[in-house]
């Protein structure tokens, strides 16, 4: 499974990827009662400072690229669904806290992190201009850049957590299985 | 050869049927599944729409328990807990209604979750039943609906650090300066997607409510839970049965750990996390004299009975600052019961306190109300992230230091 489109990244006034960027940032706990996908992707990344009006630009991406241990902090599912709703369709991560990242598999959301990679890779993605075309192979953990193959090599998904990506999500993958 | 594991391994390995070696992907068996009103309406909409008739598997071991708002003070929150109570009346299933509390205490006070067993729910911190050896995952609405309907999910076994402590200390230090400074040296991402093994003399002599507020604050180093070995006198306190005890985890000799640290808590003083970020740790002296506006004592993290006696002991007979709020959230029900019929709920009170109902409170933007802008919070909770209590500061500390800074206005050393 690859996904190639344009990417945002997720960086501060320095041009950092910002890192422990947590569930109250993407989708903050006032909007908690929300149940609706289609009325998430105007919360997207509303307390995260600098990226309030990240939903107004939402539509020209397809993939994020954001710093280590994303998604940090609360259980939220509206953290992973607010992007769905928003059209992005990977997540590519210098890593994910551990709730974020089963969430994200869970709603059937491509992703990728750098723990393994090769040396240099995060600067390799922070030198990318916004909206650059990237594509991400699941199934291999490469990364190509403009099209340019294997630029990153991030350690790929596990088989299981694959199929569960590819049905869609976690229920899709339970109807196609009988898990 | 026969493989050697750690507690988090030989729990994981006791309700799996395939290879447990970190990295490996397994469908873990769930001992009990649980959803929140946090959560609870999306695992509730998950279901109608995938498993309408059958959605789950086993009601007895399947529970609800609301402790966000207690009770509602949003119409979304209203709404969310009716559709939940419904549901539940609906198909069988157990709630804990607004009066309970936090759902992570109340299913080790009543027994729900035992040492050695797998419970999941939509909390974020129900990895602190690991205070009691448990194999406690926070997970969000579509994991949990699985969970409900099949009993199981997929987990990804993790490495394992240890964490053992060492050396002792004296009142007025407490467990949370010893979670705080375990906090303060990992850092945000220090236990990265690893499970923490606690250990050490000083781990050790922790009771219950000790051990909830080390293992509650392993989420703010980002890691999957941090569990330890229950000691006998914590079995007396969880009143587990002889057969129950049997099923207590202990690690293998040899475990392997990815990691080992070694923290001495000898002569450990007072600790302060700085607003923003609870892994950003400081010594209370770098901050005393700082003015706050409001003191909040409770959370999963210091609302037990053990916390609020801390606090009313320094408040019995004294006064909060004038102008200053104290808010007090006993975690449970019972807790709050306890504190009543000892006439300790009466001294807060003659102190000036405002006691709400069990619950999570600050950290749920629930019935203890949050901060406004430019506000100065001392808390007793574990998180403090921007905007997460509200628009003001949040500083993380003991319930001794927070009883003392609502005395004195100020972040105040205590005596």
């Amino acid at each position: 499974m690859h996904i190639t489109g344009r990417a945002c990244f997720i960086k501060n006034a320095s041009g950092a990827l910002i890192d422990n960027i947590d569930t109250d940032m993407i989708f903050h706990n006032a909007h908690l009662h929300v149940t609706d996908i289609a009325q998430m992707a105007q919360y997207a990344f509303g307390n995260l400072s600098g990226w309030e009006k990240f939903p107004e630009s939402a539509s020209n991406y397809d993939i994020l690229v954001v710093g280590g241990n994303f998604g940090a902090g609360s259980s939220r599912q509206q953290a992973v669904d607010c992007f769905i709703a928003s059209g992005i369709k990977a997540i590519l991560a210098e890593s994910f806290a551990p709730i974020y990242f089963r969430n994200a598999i869970n709603s059937g959301m491509a992703v990728l992190t750098l723990e393994g990679a090769q040396e240099g890779a995060r600067q390799t993605l922070e030198e990318i201009p916004d909206g650059a075309e990237l594509s991400v192979n699941l199934k291999t953990g490469e990364v190509a850049i403009g099209g340019k193959k294997g630029v990153i090599s991030c350690p790929p998904i596990p088989p299981v957590l694959l199929s569960i990506i590819e049905a869609g999500g976690l229920f899709e993958f339970a109807k196609k299985t009988s898990k | 050869m026969h493989l050697t594991q750690t507690l988090i391994q030989k729990i994981v390995a006791a309700h799996s049927s395939e290879r447990c070696r970190p990295g490996d992907v397994v469908w873990l068996s769930i001992d009990l599944a649980t959803a929140r009103d946090f959560g609870g309406a999306n695992v509730v909409k998950n279901l109608e729409r995938e498993y309408p008739e059958t959605p789950v598997e086993d009601p007895s071991a399947t529970l609800f328990t609301f402790d966000c708002q207690a009770p509602a003070n949003t119409i979304g929150y209203a709404n969310n807990q009716h559709i939940v109570r419904t549901f539940a009346k609906k198909h069988g299933i157990r709630i804990y209604d607004v009066n309970g509390g936090i759902g992570s205490h109340l299913i080790m006070d009543r027994g729900h979750c035992i040492p050695g067993s797998t419970a999941v729910g939509t909390d974020s911190h129900l990895n602190l039943v690991g205070a009691i050896g448990a194999l406690g995952l926070g997970m969000g609405d579509r994991d949990i609906a699985f969970a409900f309907k099949t009993q199981r999910v997929w987990f990804k076994v993790p490495e394992t650090i240890e964490v053992r402590m060492i050396g002792t200390f004296d009142y007025p230090t407490t467990p949370k300066d010893m979670a705080l400074l375990f906090l303060g040296n990992l850092g945000p991402s220090g236990a990265l997607n690893a499970a923490v093994e606690f250990c050490g003399a000083a781990v050790e002599s922790l009771n219950l409510s000790g051990r909830i507020t080390l293992s509650s604050l392993v989420t703010e180093a980002g890691g999957v839970a941090g569990l330890i070995s229950p000691s006998e006198a914590v079995l007396d306190e969880l009143k587990v049965s002889k057969g129950n005890r049997e099923r207590v985890v202990k690690r293998d000799a040899g475990a392997p750990f990815v990691r080992k640290i070694e923290i001495d808590v000898s002569g450990l003083q007072p600790k302060v996390a700085m607003p923003g970020n609870p892994c950003s740790v400081v010594n209370i002296t770098e901050v005393a004299g700082t003015p706050i506006d409001s003191v909040l004592i409770g959370s999963c993290t210091n609302g037990r009975y053990e916390d609020i006696v801390l606090a009313a002991d320094i408040l019995e007979g004294r006064k909060v600052k004038n102008g200053v709020m104290l808010k007090i959230a006993p975690a449970t029900r019972e807790i709050y019961g306890r504190l009543l019929k000892e006439g300790i709920i009466s001294k807060l009170y003659d102190a000036g306190a405002i006691i709400v109902n069990q619950g999570c409170a600050g950290c749920a933007a629930g019935q203890v109300g949050m901060t406004g802008k430019g506000e100065v919070q001392i808390s007793t909770g574990n998180r403090n992230f921007p905007g997460k209590q509200g628009a003001g500061d949040t500083y993380l500390a003991s319930p001794v230091v927070a009883a003392y800074s609502a005395i004195y206005g100020e972040i105040r050393v205590p005596e």
